[in-house]
């Protein structure tokens, strides 16, 4: 459903110019969920913003369902690393969540009622009618989270989601991603560079080599469902792939299976 | 918590006028006529039952007014307009730069050559002077959006225009509220400015000119005294409507008085 072919960006000309990407390739299932690992500074965020059409990359071309990515598309939702900066401020908690339905063709009513059961998926049934600022880090990113799920988007794409909250609200809100993924048909994409979470959260992680960006290896992650953040943790196949998914983002060779 | 820092204040206020009161009735010398608080006090609960200077009060408060609205409609779009257009605000940035800082009251004696209708030229210097802060704190206030802001509203799908609207234009408002307020001290001390120095067939400054002519210094401060009553009720009102409308800013910028 999400294809990329050959792409590049680079930030500046001349000398100076930083290649952020080069012939990157990727292609994603419907369904799938994804989890893209890289070092810092790998274009992550880059290739996140060329998919969600925020940026014009330099080079090649992003396909969503077929569709060339030109602009900001219809059918997609994004959750920021940061927010507090993401939330507006000046609207209520189910505002929050309700504002995007609005290019939906949805009445008032039915974005309220929306935008209140994508609260309750997130677990903050009570919180509309608070203020972000209210509710803590974790409460915040759930916002987020749910309003981009009242969306109902076919692609999610998540940027570095839970690089701003502690570690137990961070697994708390890994399993939550499992969680929403089971009740809605969509596709993720989950940008991090936290390498456990790559392998706990995803169907298929993919790593990309440092800037200029392009992918170095591609792996399926085969674990039982529903994961756990214990039991999953301490089986074998976990070990093993987050230490292969280790190797390939520091540089080095893949371990004979 | 309140009460006790308004019986501070209302303490101070007490002091100040006591120590006025000696320092003028046994203090000075007898060479200096200088009318003791208790007189101006008294003069000034006299006004209240003055038609003369009650219009006169009338008179300049819809000068003010007038003026303030004014500068607001021109003001706050060229604001955002400005704020948008970035290669807009480079061109004008000089031009604004040189002009702010001239001290509005300059413009009064070229207002007066130019402009024969007494109270369109009194509210025109009134505008010109308000216009700056609005203008300003708008600048600011669209500079200060916050750019993931705009990126999360894009990132549904949302063009430019929703996210003036939706983003911007509320992220900006308590700054402009902000600029409307000093505005209203500013064009306060233009609408008696204009009229101490082109007279008139009434307000407060024309009120204080006759005082003085008649030697009424107790007049004169009793007058003054009403003037700065009405600045401080319209800061404190506006001060109370930023609290209202915009207590979720108030909160992100960590403000708590």
């Amino acid at each position: 459903m999400l294809e990329i072919s050959n792409l590049s960006h680079v930030y500046g000309s001349g000398p100076g110019a930083h290649h952020a990407i080069e012939g990157l390739n990727l292609s994603v299932a419907e369904g799938e969920l994804l989890c893209i690992v890289g070092p810092s500074g790998a274009g992550k965020s880059t290739l996140l913003r060329s998919i969600a059409g925020l940026i014009q990359p330099t080079g090649g071309e992003v396909r969503i369902e077929g569709k060339l990515v030109k602009q900001t598309p219809d059918n997609l939702a994004v959750v920021f690393q940061d927010y507090s900066r993401s939330l507006f401020p000046w609207m209520s908690v189910a505002d929050n969540v309700a504002l995007p339905l609005r290019r939906k063709k949805m009445d008032k009513q039915q974005r309220r009622a929306a935008a209140q059961e994508a609260l309750e998926s997130v677990g903050l049934a009570e919180a509309g009618k608070k203020y972000p600022f209210q509710l803590s880090g974790g409460m915040q990113q759930r916002v987020a989270i749910a309003r981009a799920l009242a969306y109902r988007p076919a692609l999610m794409l998540m940027d570095e989601p839970f690089g701003s909250v502690d570690a137990q609200t961070r697994e708390d809100l890994e399993d939550l991603v499992l969680q929403v993924r089971g009740h809605h048909k969509m596709t993720i994409v989950l940008i991090t560079h936290d390498i456990d979470e790559s392998v706990y959260v995803g169907d298929r992680v993919v790593v990309l080599s440092k800037a200029p960006a392009h992918v170095v290896g591609d792996l399926k992650v085969e674990l039982a469902s529903p994961r756990d953040q214990i039991t999953t943790r301490e089986h074998s196949d976990f070990v093993h792939l987050r230490a292969e998914v280790g190797r390939l983002v520091r540089g080095l060779e893949r371990t004979p299976a | 918590m309140i009460s006790a820092r308004i019986l501070r204040g209302v303490a101070g206020v007490a002091g100040f006028l006591i120590v006025g009161e000696l320092t003028i009735r046994f203090g000075l010398t007898d060479d200096v006529v200088f009318p003791p608080p208790s007189l101006v006090l008294w003069e000034a609960m006299g006004l209240l039952a003055d038609p003369v200077f009650l219009s006169g009060v009338a008179i300049t408060l819809t000068n003010w007014a007038l003026g303030l609205i004014a500068s607001v409609v021109i003001a706050v779009p060229l604001g955002v307009l400005l704020g948008s257009l970035a290669s807009v605000e480079r061109a004008t940035r000089p031009l604004l730069e040189f002009l702010r800082p001239i001290p509005s009251v300059a413009i009064i004696p070229l207002a007066i050559l130019l402009i024969p209708v007494d109270s369109m030229m009194k509210v025109s210097v009134i505008v010109y002077a308000s216009l700056w802060p609005v203008l300003i704190n708008t600048l600011y206030g669209m500079h200060d959006v916050d750019p993931l802001a705009k990126e999360s509203l894009r990132s549904f799908g949302f063009g430019a225009i929703d996210v003036l609207r939706r983003v911007s234009l509320p992220s900006a408002a308590p700054f402009m509220l902000t600029g409307v307020r000093i505005a209203a001290g500013i064009a306060l001390i233009l609408a008696v400015s204009a009229e101490l120095l082109a007279g008139g067939t009434g307000g407060i400054g024309v009120f204080v000119i006759q005082a003085g002519s008649g030697n009424r210094t107790d007049l004169i401060l009793a007058a003054t005294f009403w003037a700065g009553i009405i600045g401080m009720v319209a800061n404190s009102l506006l001060v109370l409507a930023e609290r209202r409308l915009f207590h979720w800013h108030q909160a992100r910028t960590g403000a708590t008085t």
